[in-house]
């Protein structure tokens, strides 16, 4: 085995484009459990720890371009406004230690169904900035990222640089089941993201399909039910049927397994409490966000 | 290959260090300091915590390559560091000057040496590991340097700690014995004799 230690960007996409069967590590939260269980012995370990970019955000005018290898710690504790979902899937996972080192380009690099970050990102909406020596960058849709499971559309050659993620506009919520709150790979989790501005409501769910995926049926549903009824003008209560069908169609789009962690049908049915309940509390918060917005006029 | 990085607060070399191998391997077996534990190998016990540039995280996760030009503080150079942190504020890591630290054969050598039952009786000891033992928090012990090291840093960043602020702070490391309640107990004395002492 071979420890490469590139000190710039450059020179980590020059020893990846040498090397492409280079395994990246960064946190080292998914890569060393492997390799001390003998699972995976790569021929050469790129260590991304040096790379100082990797390590910062920035927040612009209409996203946060956060770098791959900033710490969960790291976004709870200064992104809560920017990244309110992202940042309370952080918060949930594993423990502060595991926190202080994985991150989200981990996250994305490992694509697990199980993932904490994936519902986070795919309700909020980003994009996956990534590159390589001989195509230079590109950006990669979260919509577009997960390709199967464990799989991502990165090319062998490339590296992850940073994500691109909308900043809220509206309310977010993440919520996840698990048999406890610290240490807990989730059973199934689903990730909410109200749009105001778009007036549109995007969904992430986790652990219940090969990939995260949207429950994209129950957003188009839920968009135009709200358009219909006026909600987000006159932000009334969203009646309790359309909540419901809102919820089945979340339920619905799962496709999840039997497994240690829960069956096929307790996920199925934990999705769909876990959409009413989210969409109740975001719901409640835009909702009183306009109440005292207008008060503020008054 | 070779790994330079800093051992509480004293410059350290590890040679012949397979690069797949962790920065807990390296403590343990190459620089022979065995207080920090290995118990999971996969992140799940907190026993192998240490400060890696003062953060905690599990060493068993950390590859030793990535240790590189870094400080690490582990159990055997708590007394130390805290001490350290004590006289001189923020920098207890030895990285501003050269006095400070413990070497690698007083870490070695480290025991919480005693005359009866008293354990720790005539040794420095940190006032985070004193806690423990006055309060009870240790039983067969092998959680336990992993646990003094994440308490230690929360009562660095957090002078009163709530219950839920010491609950969250270690909920990354597990114990077979306690039950946890002497454990809470002990952040909590240390906490408030912290808040005497100030
Ligand atoms: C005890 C424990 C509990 C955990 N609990 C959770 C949990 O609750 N929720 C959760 O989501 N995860 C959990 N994990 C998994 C892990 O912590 C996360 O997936 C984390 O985000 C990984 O980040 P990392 O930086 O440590 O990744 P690493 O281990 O360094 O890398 C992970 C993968 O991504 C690749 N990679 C990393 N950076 C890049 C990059 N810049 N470009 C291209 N590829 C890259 C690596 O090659 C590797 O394949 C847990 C892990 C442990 C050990
Ligand atoms: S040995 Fe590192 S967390 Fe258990
Ligand atoms: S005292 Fe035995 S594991 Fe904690």
């Amino acid at each position: 085995m071979d420890f490469l230690r590139p000190a710039s960007w450059e020179e980590a996409l020059a020893a990846k484009a040498e090397h492409p069967t280079a395994v990246p590590i960064a946190g080292g939260t998914d890569v060393m459990v492997e390799i001390n269980f003998d699972h995976r012995r790569p021929e050469y370990l790129l260590d991304l720890n040096r790379i100082s970019e990797l390590q910062d955000w920035h927040v612009g005018e209409e996203t946060v371009q956060l770098g791959a290898s900033v710490p969960y710690t790291k976004i709870m504790e200064n992104l809560r406004t920017e990244l309110p979902g992202l940042a309370l899937a952080s918060h949930t996972v594993a423990s502060p230690q595991i926190r202080n080192r994985g991150g989200v380009g981990g996250n994305l690099g490992t694509a697990s169904p199980a993932g904490d970050a994936h519902p986070a990102l795919l309700a909020a909406d980003c994009e996956v900035e990534v590159e390589s020596q001989a195509r230079g960058s590109r950006l990669i849709p979260i919509d577009a990222f997960y390709t199967g499971v464990k799989r991502n559309a990165l090319e062998a050659d490339e590296l992850i640089k940073s994500v691109h993620i909308k900043k809220a506009d509206g309310p977010q919520q993440y919520s996840k089941v698990g048999t406890r709150n610290a240490m807990v790979i989730a059973v199934c989790a689903f990730g909410i993201a109200l749009h105001p501005e778009t007036r549109t409501v995007r969904t992430g769910i986790g652990s219940a399909a090969p990939t995260p995926i949207r429950a994209k049926a129950a957003e188009e549903f839920l968009n135009s039910a709200l358009e219909e009824g006026g909600f987000w003008d006159n932000g009334k209560i969203i009646t309790p049927s359309i909540a419901k069908q809102f919820a089945e169609l979340c339920s619905g789009a799962a496709n999840p397994i039997d497994d240690v962690r829960g069956t096929a049908s307790y996920r199925k049915h934990a999705v769909g409490i876990m959409a009413r309940r989210t969409l109740g509390w975001t719901w409640e918060s835009y909702r009183s966000g306009k109440g005292r917005g207008a008060e503020g006029v008054a | 290959m070779r790994v330079n990085f800093t051992v509480n607060g004293r410059q350290q070399e590890a040679d012949d260090v397979w690069e797949g191998e962790s920065l807990l391997y390296v403590l343990r077996e190459r620089m022979g300091l065995p207080g920090s534990k290995n118990a999971c190998e996969q992140g799940e016990c907190g026993s192998c915590t240490v400060r890696l540039d003062g953060v905690p995280v599990c060493s068993c996760l950390v590859a030793a390559g990535q240790a590189e030009g870094r400080e690490v503080v582990t159990v055997e150079g708590l007394a130390g560091f805290a001490k350290q942190r004590a006289e001189h504020g923020g920098c207890a890591s030895g990285a501003c000057g050269s006095e400070g630290g413990t070497s690698l054969q007083a870490a070695q050598q480290w025991s919480a040496k005693g005359t009866d039952s008293q354990t720790g009786e005539g040794t420095e000891l940190s006032p985070v590991q004193q806690a423990f033992i006055d309060a009870g928090a240790v039983q067969c012990g092998f959680c336990t340097p992993g646990l003094l090291v994440a308490a230690d840093e929360l009562l660095e960043r957090n002078e009163s700690p709530s219950d839920a602020d010491i609950r969250e702070a270690l909920s990354g490391n597990l114990c077979r014995c306690t039950g946890y309640e002497k454990i809470l107990d002990a952040v909590r004395l240390a906490a408030a004799r912290q808040g005497e002492a100030v």
